[in-house]
């Protein structure tokens, strides 16, 4: 299960509403204390490097992550996932999504986005390796604020 | 030097987030990367022994690639980050 601040998830949603019909991508930070325990707590957009298609390509600049996760330590915080949309296509992954895919045990959050308004935002999990990956669809539960009691006891 | 190691190898070094080196070119400090830490090799090389298409190893800020690859010379204060692409999109 992933778990998602409201704010973060809204900032990822309107990010795939603002730069449609392109796709937009960005990365998402939190917290990680093990499987059941994985919150996401920021998203933080960045440029999509895929110019000559971003109607239907993202790719992430490398130095741009390389920025954001040297951010990330300093608050704290682990990379945890990314995001990008499908403008007027389902929130699935691809096959092209899959082949490109390389962060395993990271969510990977698909919004579709039709006619310039989001619709469904799933969460998938990379998982396997390199010769035989695959997603696994992730249950996104929308969170205020970390309940360490409540997360404790689950 | 350090080389920061992306959250989906650090389970093949023992879950660090940094790695220190000693090398005098990327390639040297890969190699002793994965000399340490004998997982990650099948994870940044391929079975001919060159770097992944989608391994992007920048040295401070800048893509090897675009300097001399692995023979990039590197001194003990440079940092060497190891970034797995981030790509994808609508098939179509």
């Amino acid at each position: 299960m992933l778990k998602i601040s409201e704010s973060a998830l809204n900032q990822l949603r309107a990010h795939g509403e603002q730069t449609y019909p392109h796709e937009c991508c960005g990365v998402l930070l939190g917290q990680d204390n093990g499987d059941s325990e994985r919150w996401v707590t920021h998203a933080v957009a960045c440029g999509n490097t895929r110019t000559d298609s971003p109607e239907n390509r993202y790719n992430i600049d490398p130095k741009e992550l390389i920025r954001i996760q040297l951010d990330a330590r300093e608050q704290g915080l682990d990379i945890l996932g990314f995001y990008h949309s499908h403008p007027d296509h389902p929130a699935r992954w691809s096959s092209t999504d899959l082949a490109e895919a390389h962060w395993f045990g990271c969510s990977y959050v698909i919004t579709s986005v039709t006619n310039g308004k989001a619709q469904n935002t799933n969460s998938f999990l990379l998982a396997g390796d390199e010769e035989s990956k695959r997603f696994e669809d992730e249950q996104v539960e929308v969170v205020e604020q970390p309940d360490e009691s409540r997360a404790m006891a689950d | 030097m350090k080389v920061l190691i992306p959250t989906p190898l650090r389970q093949y070094a023992e879950k660090k987030a940094a790695v220190d080196v000693n090398a005098a070119t990327v390639g040297e400090a890969l190699h002793a990367l994965t000399s340490q830490h004998g997982d990650l090799r099948r994870h940044l090389f391929s079975d001919d022994g060159k770097l992944r298409s989608f391994v992007n190893v920048y040295v401070n800020d800048e893509d090897i690639r675009y300097l001399a690859k692995e023979n990039t010379p590197v001194k003990d204060n440079d940092t060497i980050s190891i970034v797995p692409s981030i790509a994808g999109g609508i098939d179509r």
